[in-house]
């Protein structure tokens, strides 16, 4: 039999038009990204029918160079995998439309991939997941605690409630005058800063998995609006470091308690604010001290942010598991896993 | 030459096969349905009917605007996509040229979109046969100044839209022409008419640089263009990175 598999994987949920050629599920043959950063950073943030309107500029360019750089042809392909959600509808179709026609057109089984799940696989290229498997996502629109007891089995056991971790630092970016996205600067500024401010840490010690981050959100936009008042400097280094340390303080420990409380072999960090290095400093150090036969996985830093790479190993995953969409596959734009807290139980 | 043409502009899907100007299969739906979802499992069946395979399409054409934005992407992306991986040709016709063959007699023909707050999507085109000729081209205008135009051309005209009588009253009262207007046969965009001006079409697509004909800018571009009247540097908006 043969053993092989290569897929063509379509990413386009949000401001990233990317295409990837992956070989057996964790072998990058190319991913092709093009990034709009530079065009949203004029509106502070992601303008959704500018990012549509990258998108069908970019996607016919990244799906034509993901498979010259493979050095695959069309026919060698065995399948195309395409994130349908969660993310902007008109970022979505666009890719989602491109997928459909050229498996149509290749007679190619088509592989729907929640980007969320893609996120997660990001991981498989540092190494295989083993399960039961917790996975924490934190990104720009997710901040989630998702327990997978088996392959394809996926239940949310704690998110955030209002603010997803990278949305509050976009937001807190701007009000110190940081260009979008915020997320790296303020990890580097808060290297050279102290947590002098003492932020609140909300819901850390209640007793569930759930996040809040706006709170944390007020508390930093009141103290820079107190200081501008009264004319005093803050220092940007540790209004940063502040910030970032309680967002990385209740992070670790509503995920230091899912480890204690799940039987987990691995846990896996993935999504864009994945790549923060506070983050995964404080989390090495912490699981490192408080678990021995806890694998911890952090996805590559360059697959943290959107890429096909990522939908190629979740899609892998998925055609083992037969899981095919036809010709009707749509867009949908707030699918989201299953919410179990109870499956800690 | 084995022709697939696709519309998906507005609320419309229509998907032909012709054999040069001769139509194979047709199939048009009117109703709100999603066009992501109706669009690729239409265009198989319709090459089913016209016994026909899709590797033997020598040309894709595509209503490429103005209409709905995400709706023109599902056709654009589609036809973009195909165009690629079978290696045909791409061409592009305007969503509102594309009405002008509804009209019965040759002359003057106006389509519009409604664009909302009096505006409208529109062009002026003069029909002969089946030579189309743009006279004013596509654009997002208000109604009041179409029809200003309209009277300075002086001749009579006839009006292809399916939203005809939110403005009859505004013509009556205010256009010095004659005018005729499609009633409800004749207001709808079909893939036939499509295919036969996509036929004609001697200019074909760059399939990678097609983009649809949105004829506006978004709103977040038109405000930060006012903010920053010398900043363009548009080639470096995307990036590749990899």
């Amino acid at each position: 039999m043969d053993q092989t598999s290569l897929i063509l994987a379509i990413e386009s949920s949000c401001d990233e038009t990317s295409v990837a050629v992956i070989k057996n599920g964790d072998i990058i043959l190319s991913n092709i990204i093009a990034t709009q950063i530079n065009s949203h950073q004029r509106f502070g943030g992601v303008v959704p029918e500018v990012a549509s309107r990258h998108h069908i500029e970019q996607i016919t360019i990244c799906i034509e160079q993901a498979l010259k750089q493979a050095e695959v042809r069309k026919e060698d392909l065995d399948a195309v995998a395409v994130t349908y959600g969660p993310g902007l509808v008109g970022a979505l179709l666009v890719g989602v439309s491109a997928a459909k026609a050229f498996a149509f057109a290749n007679e190619l089984p088509l592989i729907p991939v929640n980007h969320m799940i893609g996120h997660i696989y990001a991981a498989r290229f540092v190494k295989p997941i083993v399960f039961p498997a917790l996975a924490l996502l934190v990104s720009g629109g997710h901040t989630e605690l998702v327990y997978m007891p088996t392959e394809n089995e996926f239940k949310i056991i704690g998110e955030t409630r209002d603010d997803a971790a990278g949305e509050a630092y976009d937001k807190v970016g701007r009000v110190m005058g940081l260009k979008y996205p915020a997320g790296k600067a303020i990890d580097e500024l808060a290297h050279q800063g102290e947590d002098i401010f003492k932020f609140p840490r909300a819901m850390e010690h209640e007793d569930n998995f759930d996040f809040s981050f706006s709170g944390l959100k007020s508390a930093f936009i009141n103290t820079v609006h107190h200081a501008d008042q009264i004319n005093e400097e803050l220092s940007k280094k540790d209004l940063a470091a502040s910030f970032q340390q309680s967002v990385v303080d209740v992070i670790t420990a509503k995920t230091v308690r899912a480890c204690e409380q799940l039987e987990i072999k691995q846990l896996i960090l993935a999504g864009g604010v994945a790549a923060n290095r506070g983050l995964r400093d404080t989390l090495d150090k912490e699981l490192g001290e408080k678990f021995n036969h806890l694998d911890f996985v952090k996805a590559p830093l360059d697959l943290c942010g959107d890429n096909g790479a990522m939908i190629g190993a979740a899609g892998e995953m998925l055609m083992r598991h037969q899981v095919f969409a036809d010709m009707t596959l749509n867009a949908d734009p707030s699918l989201e896993f299953d919410w179990e807290p109870e499956a800690i139980k | 030459m084995k022709i697939l043409a696709m519309d998906t502009s507005n609320v419309t899907l229509s998907v032909a096969v012709l054999d040069s100007e001769q139509l194979l299969a047709m199939q048009t739906t009117n109703i709100k349905r999603n066009h992501s979802k109706q669009l690729m499992p239409i265009i198989s069946q319709t090459l089913a009917e016209a016994g026909m395979a899709l590797n033997e399409i020598d040309r894709i054409v595509v209503a490429k605007g103005p209409g709905s934005y995400t709706g023109l992407r599902i056709a654009v992306t589609t036809a973009k996509t195909l165009a690629l991986t079978l290696n045909a040709e791409l061409v592009g016709v305007s969503s509102l040229e594309m009405l002008v063959p509804n009209a019965p007699q040759n002359g003057l023909v106006v389509p519009f979109f409604d664009a909302r707050n009096g505006n409208v999507f529109a062009g002026i085109y003069e029909k002969n046969g089946e030579q189309v000729v743009n006279v004013l081209a596509d654009q997002h205008i208000s109604f009041e100044k179409l029809l200003a135009k309209i009277n300075e051309l002086g001749r009579p005209v006839y009006f292809v839209s399916s939203q005809f009588e939110q403005f009859q009253t505004m013509v009556e009262n205010t256009l010095v022409v004659v005018a005729e207007h499609s009633g409800k046969l004749n207001s709808l965009p079909n893939a036939h008419a499509l295919g036969i001006l996509g036929l004609q079409k001697t200019e074909l697509e760059n399939v990678y640089t097609f983009v649809p004909a949105y004829l506006r800018v978004t709103e977040a571009e038109r405000n930060w263009k006012e903010k920053h009247p010398n900043d363009e540097n548009k080639e470096s908006y995307v990036r590749q990175i990899n």
